[in-house]
């Protein structure tokens, strides 16, 4: 039986943990994640779960903490944001190439600076590199269907990596919505015991986690590594097939929103998607053939499966919540056409970057971006390449 | 399954290797030769020796041997000749020498 609720993303979170009842939590608090660790203290100060809460002084050793508990054999995750997941930046390399199969609960915020404690993706996207499963949320209750799909997925044998688990900060994280969660058995008895084959407090059984390797190794490793990540495509989707029993609700690589006979699609992540879904909506009943496809993996990248996606469209905006500096577009422009030219689905797209450090981005942002989409096919007119939404610029403002 | 870490080498493809080139045994230093690195070489002159046994624990990469309350010869294999031996033994019976022996 479903339980109907309202909650923020934060508390829909920190209810999965609750859930889960996971063995290790080291933690350091940062805007927006405090909630997270600071409810899960709350649930183990009640009796409500037995997870050992460690409080540490930094995010560094937060992750260190994470991946220790983690190589010793105990259920272990931690949760942060934005300066938090960047000092843990050379940590997070290692809790993957160890194959750590730990969950990390990152709700975006933009990274310094200018200073600002409001949402885009730099965070996540700074970490794209580092071996991790990324998996993007559009709203409360996918962050809690996706934190309870992600042990199972971390902790599948072809995997064994690392999940961030991630949703808009503010935007998902404190704002309220109508949530149905799951029954506590269900979670449980989905999600299972944690019995890892090799660990560290395994008397008679020694292992080494993190070895020092030499050049004849490490290669090798990297490669061991990067198959697990490409693995983790096949796994995320019947984990995501498990939780469908379960719960009803449906999860791929990504979804795909009135795509199917669209001329123009719009391709974005995390919380704007719904913003996306409605423009689209109401473009619809005027006629317009629009559609959006949300990604929900960014993490292994779903390449020839976005490519296949895209193919039957006239033209594509690619929307990046995160500036690359690199002169070239952002995180996801750059990868999305990567994936379109080697599978040589040549559409027409624009790099769009929109609500940097918490800009907003409205329905009717959506709507003048689709129409730039139709000049660009039916006039010839050619729109500039990774432009910022909502920019105040000199010539707007002479007009 | 463990993987018999003593069958891998550096000719073992990929696909062999452990996850995360995690070592299924203990003790596995041993099989690592720092003595390699040597540059600085102790000599034990054993007739100054007093069997006071201060040098032994202060070795980082524990080549003093010790049997039946005695030190024996330096293990080569893994002295890396950092000469704090030599600095800890108060009757001058560990000699620092330049050069690998
Ligand atoms: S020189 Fe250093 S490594 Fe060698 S025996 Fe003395 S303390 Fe140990
Ligand atoms: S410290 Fe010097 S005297 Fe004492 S046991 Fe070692 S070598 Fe012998």
């Amino acid at each position: 039986m479903a339980i109907k609720e309202r909650m923020s993303g934060n508390e829909a979170v920190a209810y999965a943990i609750r859930q889960i009842n996971p063995d290790v939590m080291p933690a350091f608090p940062i805007t927006p994640s405090t909630e997270i660790p600071q409810m899960v203290s709350t649930y183990i100060a009640n009796g409500e779960i037995d997870t050992e809460f460690i409080p540490v002084e930094s995010e560094h050793s937060a992750m260190s903490a994470t991946i220790g508990a983690e190589a010793a054999g105990a259920r272990s995750l931690t949760a942060t944001s934005s300066a938090g997941l960047a000092l843990m930046w050379e940590e997070l390399l290692l809790a993957a190439s160890n194959r750590m199969p730990l969950v990390l609960a990152l709700v975006n915020r933009t990274l310094s600076g200018p200073i600002n404690i409001n949402c885009d993706h730099s965070d996540g996207m700074g970490a794209r590199d580092t071996g991790w499963i990324q998996i993007y949320a559009e709203n409360n209750q996918e962050a809690y269907d996706n934190f309870i799909q992600a042990y199972p997925i971390a902790e599948q044998e072809s995997v064994h990596l690392p999940v961030m688990v991630c949703q808009d900060g503010f935007i998902t994280s404190h704002a309220v919505e109508n949530i149905m969660l799951l029954e506590d058995s269900a979670v449980k008895d989905f999600v299972g015991e944690y019995c890892p084959e090799e660990y560290l407090l395994n008397p008679g059984k020694p292992v080494a986690v993190g070895p020092y390797s030499v050049s004849n190794y490490a290669m090798e490793a990297k490669k061991n590594q990067e198959i697990a990540l490409e693995n983790a495509k096949e796994v995320i989707l019947e984990v995501a097939k498990r939780f469908k029993d379960i719960s009803g609700r449906e999860y791929g690589l990504f979804e795909e929103y009135k795509t199917k006979d669209a001329d123009y699609i719009m391709l974005i992540m995390g919380s704007a998607a719904g913003t996306a879904k409605q423009a689209v909506d109401d473009l619809r009943e005027k006629g317009w053939k629009v559609g959006v496809l949300k990604l929900r993996v960014f993490r292994p990248f779903p390449a020839e499966e976005i490519a296949e996606a895209l193919k039957g469209c006239k033209a594509a905006a690619i929307m990046d919540r995160c500036e690359s500096y690199n002169g070239n577009g952002g995180p996801l422009g750059s990868e999305v056409l990567a994936g379109l030219f080697r599978h040589k689905v040549m559409i027409e797209t624009v790099n769009y970057i929109y609500g940097l450090a918490g800009r907003d981005f409205t329905v009717s942002d959506v709507c003048h971006i689709f129409s730039e989409l139709d000049g660009m096919v039916t006039k010839g007119k050619k729109p500039r390449q990774y432009q910022y939404i909502r920019l105040r610029e000199q010539e707007a403002a002479d007009e | 399954m463990r993987t018999d870490v003593t069958k891998i080498n550096e000719k073992t493809p990929h696909e062999q290797l452990t996850e995360g080139l995690m070592m299924f045994a203990g003790g596995t230093s041993r099989y690592f030769n720092t003595g390699e690195w040597r540059t600085n070489t102790p000599v034990f002159h054993e007739e100054k020796c007093r069997q006071c046994l201060l040098c032994a624990p202060v070795c980082p990469d524990s080549s003093i041997p010790v049997k039946n309350g005695e030190r024996l010869a330096f293990d080569m294999d893994h002295c890396k000749g950092c000469g704090i031996c030599a600095n800890v033994c108060p009757f001058g019976a560990i000699e620092m020498k330049e050069g690998v022996e």
